[in-house]
This record gives structure tokens, sequence and C-alpha cells, in this order.
């Protein structure tokens, strides 16, 4: 079809920063279109359509622009091209390769104007078919599969909305992502399809229905897998100060989470932590797959100094790309550092507009805004089916750092925010100054999934006969310990810890070996920063043990002190950096020898005479 | 192509307006000649097809609305820079001048390259995660809060803490450990006339002069040309570390004033004000000066920021070092208390931080004991002070003895760790062991944080 190019022309009427005014387009484009500043290559996004005129949000610097200059209609709104080789890349905001942009730069720096497609059109790709011709198509069923990497199978899925019968399907072998793979007819109409999907950011990839979730999403952090924990499918909010610790969570769960794919975002923040994440994730061996952890992450990259504009849209091609993934039927985890910075953008841009600001200075639509991106996380049945005519089962869970000003949790995005998670992990600067890591305050943060997830948990368990009860009674019993001990802490404070009851002292003893053992983990510490579930719950047993004899030999008039010096508390309490995931046993022996150590405590006692 | 215009509709404060009769570019560079012969720079913030609206980077004063003419230049600010710049002292705009006059120099800097000074955005692909330290002399920094090249680490200080001498130290004794060269940017911003003329005399007596380029904008001087001068000193910063391949640390002081000049310009625009009057823009506008450090792929350099602001009223949570936390790669924090207690530097330990230290430590690097000794000294130093605070409460008889081997280390610690002279320049070895001798004060099994083959090979060493 060819158009009238001059139907698509505007002129620049205002130039306000990265806000353009353009006249000669108000009468044929539609909301949230993309256009091209035809001299510059400067693409900007439709954001007001006003009778005579239209506000355009540019993703890049306007330097140098004039007005009456030519801006080209795009017909279409920011998309995402979805397909073979976004995994183990780095994009930008609008997904712009990063590491292409430096190749052809040949310099550290990204001018603006750089036009290259998001995947590479060269590369082949080893296609092999898994439908045959006649095969009736749905939606979403699995058409063929290419190894994206030794890691991870890249389903070619039929794109939503497609179904009929396929009439012609490519034979094994390497294709470029523009190739034509296969032809389906549509009643009537045969119409060609390739490797890549293009889908417009804002608008949710259609699945067939939701599921409740039941699994947890193990992220080997103790405090979050024991006390608020969260699910496949799930949302998590991570508000804190700076220094309290967002990005090291985020990067660990990126590193150790039990997710197949991991989308990571950083959105407005440091530059040198994607450098960090790239150089990191390339080395560290993915133990379930033995491959490099790079392999399963797509990293987006708008670092604070780089265009708002398209720091705002970071977050939705983000969560694009994971749907996606999750559309195959993996478990997908979407990691944004930090929500607080797209926010921003977006308050950033709503001024420049001139609107009417609500709290905070934000626009009246942040909270729409930021429900439209937590809604978009879940456990999934998908559209289509997989190569054996299965269900596929797909999750996405969303993970959002948020960064108060002042890390006064009242503000705006948090207040906000907690309205559509169901975790909330409150990172706490006062636990980050005194070096306690991950900084998780306990009593602040929460999580709605414990009774979701009891049944998965009650099937991993030690066979320990001294101690019975499952994760969720573990849990119970430690939060009660913790609450306890912070009912304490004022009177601890009037009174000197020495002049407490004994059974109050040895609540805060074992509190204080709950902080040690369990809550606080280093996470650069190779041992230490990611604990097993089994290895948890070995942990978390030997020091409910310890508790339970302990309170014992208090009613035999032995005191805290006495507990205090067995030799088995050190021991005890180096078993998260000196224990691997694998030789949980070695943690049995331990358990067996504070039993020992108990009973000959009782003996030495007993002959001695009290 | 410079078109000349002769009426101005309005001036408001830095801000100029005209009424658009001719083609300019946005961002575009505009000289005002005033009809006294003196001149004024300015540049094109905001177009329309009324209106063009002009910001003058220099005094607005005399700019008058039928006298003046204006010429576009047709191009954005950009600076010249070259290697001759090393061991001068310049302006807010790059000219050289006289530091006890604050005169121009009549000499003109002859450009090697010619840079817009906003920079362009640093591709994160392209960039290498910094592992190298920087030695500062200072114990408290080096064993505690170590200085990575490609860092920015800012320090929060306030009114009359010291921070001064501390800029002076650092800027006299920073160093490599390798023979590369290395440059120092002092970059003034805001500061009075008898601070800077201090500071120059400082680095002329440190024999070092020739490594250093100093940036002087005074504290009379216009707004606009305080939002410049990091720009400026960045800009050169960068040039001689990706293009020439050194290792350049900046130091931009005081950044108070820099966001105290952002507030009156946005103001002035009649935006709508975020926190205390502050633009929502703030971060992105911090961002833009401390992101352009760091190392790049393909040049050896690097490009290092220590940023100084002054916290008013000692508020931490006020917006300035807030944005500025959660930009910049950790913090160090000054302590009126500690300065109160005559510790110099008082750095305040429990709220500072070095992100970037980590990797950077350690056997290779700097020692092997370094990581865990400096998460000790910060671990115990907490512990002493919960102990200080019950001392306070429940008095000192009724601690235990581990509290109070904890209070005489925290003593020990304050006195002879952290404090120590202006003039005086410790290797990190030799911080290390003093770190050693303060440990010492605590009991071998308190000493949870260390591996146990330090423990062995160092305690009571000293
Ligand atoms: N789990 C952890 N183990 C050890 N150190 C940690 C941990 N979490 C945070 N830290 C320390 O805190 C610093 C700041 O953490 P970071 O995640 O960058 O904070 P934020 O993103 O909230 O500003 C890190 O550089 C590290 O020194
Ligand atoms: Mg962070």
């Amino acid at each position: 079809m060819i158009k009238s190019k001059i139907k698509n022309l505007g002129t620049i009427s205002e130039i306000n920063g990265s806000l353009i005014t353009v006249k000669g387009l108000e009468k044929i484009v539609r909301l949230h279109d993309l256009i091209k500043v035809k001299k510059y290559n400067i693409i900007g996004e439709i954001i007001q359509i006003y009778s005579n005129r239209i506000n355009i949000q540019c993703f890049e610097n306007t330097e140098h622009l004039k007005l009456n200059e030519k801006v080209i209609y795009l017909e279409e709104p920011l998309s995402m091209e979805l397909g073979p080789g976004l995994l183990s890349n780095v994009f930008d905001g609008i997904q712009r390769p990063l590491d292409k942009i430096y190749e052809l730069e040949k310099s550290g720096f990204i001018k603006r104007g750089i036009d290259i497609p998001s995947l590479s059109r060269d590369k082949k790709w080893d296609f092999k078919p898994l439908k045959k011709i006649n095969d009736i198509l749905n939606s979403g069923d699995v058409i063929g599969i290419v190894e994206e990497n030794p890691t991870i199978s890249h389903y070619i899925l039929v794109p939503p909305g497609i179904e009929g019968k396929l009439v012609y399907i490519r034979e094994e072998g390497e294709y470029t992502v523009l190739e034509d793979l296969y032809k389906v007819n549509i009643k009537g109409n045969a119409q060609n399809f390739n490797m890549i999907q293009k889908w417009p950011v804002t608008k949710n990839r259609p699945f067939y229905k939701k599921l409740i979730p039941k699994e947890p999403l193990i992220t080997g952090q103790r405090i979050l897998d024991l006390l608020f924990p969260i699910v496949k499918g799930g949302t998590v909010a991570v508000p804190g100060g700076f220094g309290t610790g967002k990005t090291v969570i985020q990067q660990s769960l990126a590193k150790w989470c039990s997710a197949d794919i991991i989308i990571f975002i950083g959105c407005g923040e440091r530059g040198n932590e994607i450098a960090d994440v790239l150089q990191q994730f390339a080395k560290l061996i993915d133990p379930r797959s033995g491959r490099p952890l790079l392999e399963r992450i797509v990293l987006i990259a708008n670092t604070s100094n780089m265009p708002i504009s398209a720091r705002e849209s970071s977050i939705f091609s983000g969560i694009t790309i994971a749907e996606y993934y999750r559309d195959m039927g993996y478990d997908v985890t979407l990691q944004a550092d930090s929500t607080s910075r797209w926010a921003e953008a977006l308050r950033e841009i709503s001024g420049l507009l001139e609107e009417m600001p609500a709290e905070g200075g934000y626009p009246a639509y942040l909270p729409s805004r930021l429900s439209s991106f937590y809604e978009r996380a879940g456990i999934i049945e998908t559209l289509g089916k997989d190569n054996l005519k299965n269900n596929k089962i797909g999750s996405l869970t969303v993970i959002g750092s948020i960064s108060p000003p002042a890390g006064d949790f009242s503000e705006p995005i948090t207040s906000n925010t907690k309205r559509f998670v169901q975790t909330f992990w409150a990172l706490d600067a006062e636990l980050a100054y005194e070096k306690h890591y991950p900084a998780v305050n306990w009593l602040e943060s929460y999580s709605n999934y414990p009774r979701y997830i009891r049944d998965w948990w009650s099937k991993i368990d030690l066979n320990w006969p001294e101690i019975e009860f499952d994760w969720f009674d573990c849990r119970a019993q430690i939060n009660e310990i913790l609450s306890r001990e912070n009912e304490l802490k004022n009177m601890t404070q009037l009174v000197g810890q020495e002049n407490l009851p004994e059974e109050q002292q040895l609540d805060i003893f074992i509190a204080k070996i709950i902080k040690e053992a369990i809550l606080i983990q280093n996470a650069f510490d190779d041992i230490d920063a990611f604990t097993g579930p089994i290895k948890m719950i070995a942990l978390i047993k030997i020091i409910l043990l310890l508790y339970r004899e302990s309170k014992k030999l208090l009613e035999e008039d032995f005191y805290v002190k006495d507990i205090r010096g067995l030799n088995i508390i050190e021991e005890i309490l180096r078993i998260k950096n000196t224990i691997p995931n694998e030789e949980v046993e070695k943690i049995g022996i331990i358990k067996d020898n504070l039993m020992n150590e108990l009973k000959s405590l009782k003996r030495i006692h007993g002959v001695i005479g009290k | 192509m410079t078109v000349i215009y002769n009426k101005i509709n309005q001036i408001i404060g830095p801000l100029v307006f005209l009424e658009n009769k001719h083609s300019v570019q946005y961002g575009e560079v505009v000289n005002i000649i005033m009809n006294n012969g003196e001149s004024r720079n300015g540049k094109v913030v905001r177009l329309n097809e009324e209106v063009i609206l002009i910001e003058i980077f220099e005094d607005t004063k005399g700019i008058s609305a039928t006298n003046s003419e204006l010429f576009f230049t047709n191009d954005t600010f950009k600076l010249n820079i070259s290697k001759d710049m090393m061991g001068g002292t310049f302006n807010s705009l790059g000219k050289p001048i006289d530091i006890e006059t604050k005169k121009l120099l009549k000499v003109d800097i002859i450009p090697e390259v010619r840079r817009d000074i906003n920079g362009i955005p640093i591709n994160p692909f392209a960039r290498i995660y910094p592992n190298n330290v920087i030695q500062t002399g200072i114990s408290g920094i080096d064993g505690l809060f170590t200085l990575i090249r490609g860092q920015k680490l800012p320090i929060f200080s306030g009114q009359g803490i010291s921070h001064n001498e501390l800029a002076a130290q650092i800027v006299t004794q920073a160093k490599v450990f390798t023979d590369e060269s290395f440059l120092i940017i002092f970059c003034g911003i805001g500061i009075i006339h008898d601070e800077a003329i201090s500071y120059i005399d400082k680095f002329r007596m440190s024999g070092n002069v020739q490594n250093i380029i100093s940036f002087i904008n005074f504290a009379d001087d216009p707004v606009m040309e305080r939002l410049m001068i990091p720009h400026v000193a960045l800009t050169t910063a960068e040039y001689f570390a990706f293009d020439k391949d050194m290792h350049v640390l900046v130091v931009l002081i005081d950044m108070t004033n820099y966001a105290e000049a952002l507030r009156e310009l946005s103001l002035a625009k009649e935006e709508i004000p975020s926190r205390k009057g502050y633009p929502g823009h703030i971060y992105s506008d911090f961002a833009r000066i401390y992101e352009r450090s760091g190392l790049i792929k393909g040049s050896k350099g690097s490009v290092t920021q220590i940023p100084i602001l002054t916290m008013p009223n000692d508020d931490i949570t006020h917006v300035i070092p807030d944005t500025t936390g959660y930009i910049t790669d950790g913090q160090i924090v000054l302590s009126r208390d500690l300065q109160k207690k005559e510790i110099y530097p008082p750095f305040e330990i429990l709220a500072s931080l070095s992100r970037l230290m980590k990797d950077a430590i350690g056997e290779d690097n700097t020692r092997e004991d370094h990581s865990d000794v400096s998460s000790q000294l910060i671990a115990s130093y907490s512990y002493a002070l919960d102990a200080r605070d019950l001392v306070s409460i429940v008095g000192e008889e009724s601690l235990n003895a581990e509290q109070r081997s904890l209070l005489k280390f925290a003593d020990v610690f304050e006195k002879t760790f952290l404090n120590q002279s202006i003039e005086e320049n410790r290797s990190i070895s030799e911080t290390l062991d003093i770190a050693w001798k303060v440990l010492s004060y605590l009991p071998k099994n308190k000493l949870n944080r260390i591996h146990k083959k330090y423990i062995e090979k160092f305690y009571q060493r000293g």
C-alpha cells in the first residue's frame, strides 16, 4: 500500500526540553503512537492531541532542533520486538541494543538518533518445526523451537489473535528472525509469519486464565523465604532509603531465585550497577544448568543520566518481554530497580505538560499507572498448547524497588504501591547502619502468601525425630520470639538485660541467635549468599530445638548463662557461611552435638549439684 | 550565519524573553552585547512561534530591553580544552583567571578540542566495573570507606565541620598505586574568595600543582554559572580520562550551592516545586553530574568524583544529601559530635558507606585482611555505641566485661585510628596496622567477622 508521504508529515511549533509541539498531524494521529524528527532521527511518543496541535515526548535530547522542522508520523505505538536474541542482552528503555550501539559508535557514549533494530537481523537461529502442514493452529501454540542458548529453549508461538490451518512450514534449519517460517490460512487468507512478534508495551499480552498460586518463588534469602515469602506469580515492593540494600536484594534474587528467566530493569539508577550485573552474571554459574547466569537474563538499562521519557517506558518494555517468555510456559521474574525513578519520570513529563499535580507533585493518574504495572503479574494458563498438546503454565513475578525520599514510607509511591502488592519488604536504615543485612525490618514487612504455600513447604523436611513441626509452625514460633524480644526492648534499656527474669533473658538470647544465624545474611559470601529450602529448615529447627531444650533447662533451675556458655553456639552461628546447601547432613551432626552437650551439661550439674 | 536582534521583551532574573522572528536552534548560545560594550552569554531554553526564552549564564545586571544587541552563534556552548590547562585556575566558563584579583587573565587556552559541556550519557554496556583503589592517606577513608577509581563518593558535611581541610588533604595526598598519570580537578562551586585563595595556596605549596586544574565559581558569581561549572569541570575530566588515558579525581565543593542555584532558577521559571521548593527534576540534574564518572571500555583512564556538600541543619534526610545518596556509590558522613571531641577527620562511621570497595580491596589490591578488618571495626564500633548509650542510662557499673572492653575499644578507635593530623599521610598498610592495635582491645573470640587465619596472623601484632 502506498501512502501519500505528505499526509504523514507535521512541523515543529514549540520546543520545551524533551517536549515538542507539532502541527499538521493532529487530524490523523492516535494517542501513544510514535513520531520521528526527520533531521536527527529522534523518536518521540504522542502524549496529547489537541484540535490544532499534538504534544510529543521525545526519547532523546532535543538540542539543535528548530521550529518548522519536519516530523514523520510512524503510525504505531512503542512496541517490543519479541523473538530469539533477547536473552543475555542489554537494551535501553525503548529496546535499542546497547552492545550494538557500542560496536557501531566505537565509543563509550550514546550519541543521539541511533537507529538499530532490537534483534539482530543477521544472526541465524536453528529452528526446529514442531507442527505439520494441515495442523490446526491456535493462538499461543508452540509451532517450533529455537535453542536461544544452552540454558533456554525459545518456543516460537503462534501470535495472539491468530488461528487457522498451517499451510506451509520450513524444515529444520538456520533462519534469521525476519525470514518467513510458516504460513497460516486465516479464514481463506494465507499469511506469512517469521520469528518476531511485535507487541505494544502498554497492552497486556492475553492468556487463557489466571490460576491460584501454590508454589513459592524461592529466593535463597532466609528472612524472605521464612518470614515474608513470595510465590511464583506474586507481587512485591521493596522500599528503602539509600544504602539500605534494595539493589543487593534485587541482584541476589536475579542470581539465585527459582525462576527460569529474569528481566532486570535498571530504571533511572546507576550505570556502574549495570556493569556489575553484566560482569558478574557472565562469570557466575547457575547451579541448575551449569551455565552462566547471563543466559537466563534480559537487561534493560535506562540509567539516571539517560533521557527520562525512555526511563518512563523502560518498565513497560520490560514487562512486555517478561509476558512473552511467560507465554512459553516459563517462570519469569521482572525486577525493577527502582520504580520511584519511573514515577519521577512520569512527574517530570507531567510537569512539562503543566498538568494539575496531585500529591507530591505526581500526576493524579499515578495510582492507575502503578496498578497497570503490578496487575500484569500472576500465574496463568497460557493460550495454546505446548508441543505435546499439554496446557502451558507460566508465571510472572513482579518485584519493584521503591526509593522513598528521606526513607519515609508515607510518600505517594510507597503508599500507592502498597495497594497493589501482596508482599512488602520494608528496608530499614537503622538496621543498615548496624550492618544488619538484608535490612528487612521484620516488624514492618508482610507477606500475604504463607497460607498458599504451606502444602508445598510441608514436603520439605528432614526427618529429625527431636523436632517435628513444619515450615508454617517454624515461622509462627520465630515470629513469636522476635515480637517478644521487641516488647522487651524498652525494659532492657531501662533495667539492663542482666536484671530481667531468666525466661525473658532466654527470649532475648534466642532472638539474638535468630538474628545472627538466620536473618543476617551476607550477599557477598560464597556460601551464605544463597540458602536452599532444606538447609534453611535445618537451621531454623536447630535453633528452635535449642530454644525448647533451654526452656526445659530453665525449669530445672539452670541459668541462661549456662546455655550461653555452650561451645556449640558458636558452631550454630557459623552454619550459614560454613556448610554448603548440599551438605545438610553436617547440620544433623551439629544437632546431635547440641543434644549431647545439653545432656552433659545436665550430667555435670547433676554431679556437682546446683 | 549569525542572526542579530535588538529587541528584548522581558527580563526576569536570569531569563530573557525575545520575540521570535528568526530560525534559531534549541540550546543555541546567544551573545548579548550591551551598550557599555560588556558582553554576556546565554542559551535558548524554550522556543515557540511567538517567543524565544534565553537563560543568561552570567550576570544580567545592566542588560536593558532596548540597548542590547543579541547575536545567535548557531551552535551550543562549547568548552575549549587543552593540556596547557594543567596547573591553572579557571572560571565557570573555562577562562583562565587570577585567583587573588578574580580577574580574567589575558592569555587564552589554545584548544586541542572543543566539547559540549552537557556531555552525552555513557553507554552502560561500555562501562567497566571499577575495582582499583585510590589511596587518600586518611585511615578512615582508606580503611573503612575505600575510594575506588571510577567511583562517585560524596562527603556529607555541615556548616563549621572540617570538610575544607579534608578536601584539601585529599587533593594533596591522593594517589594511585600504579605509575599511571593522575590528575586532580578541583571545582569550587559558589565558594567565598578567602576559601578559594586558601585552597589554591595549599595546592601551590603541595609541590604537585602541575597535576591540579582548578575551576572556581565565587559565591557572588551569577546563578547560571553555578549550574554550569560542574559540567565544565567534568567535561575537562572526561577529556583527560578518556582521550588522554589519565586517572582523574574531581573534587566538587559545595554541591549545596549548586542545588540552591537550581532552585532559584526553577522558581524563576515558575516550575512546580517539589520538596522544599527544589524542583522534582533535581534527581536527574544531580545524576547528569554524578554519572559522569567511571571507566569506559577502550580507554585506560578513569573519572572519580568526590562531591562535597553541606547538609542544611545537619539533616541527612534533606533533599540535597538524600538525592545525592540515592545516586552516588556510597557516602562519607561527617559528625559534629566527633568534631566537638576534636577528632579529625570526624567520620560518622555508621552512616558512611563505600559501595564499590568490596571487590576492590583484599589480597591482590590492598591487603588480605582489609575486608574483614573493616567490617569488624564497624560492627564493633556499632556495638560500642550501644554500650555508650547504656552507660548514660544505667551507669557504667552495670556493664559487663564485654561492654567495658567495647567502650575502651571505641575510645582508642576514635583517638588513634580515625584521628590524624592534617599533614599525616598514612599508607593503607599503616592504616591496617593501627586497626589491629585497636582491635586488640577486644577479646579474640569477639572478632567474629574476621577469618580465623587473619586473627592468628595479625592479632596483638602491635
Ligand atoms: N545482604 C547484604 N550483605 C552484605 N552487604 C550488603 C547486603 N545488602 C546490602 N549490603 C551493603 O549495603 C550497600 C548498599 O546496598 P544497595 O543494595 O546498593 O542499597 P540501595 O540500593 O538500597 O541504595 C552495599 O553496597 C553493601 O555494602
Ligand atoms: Mg540501589
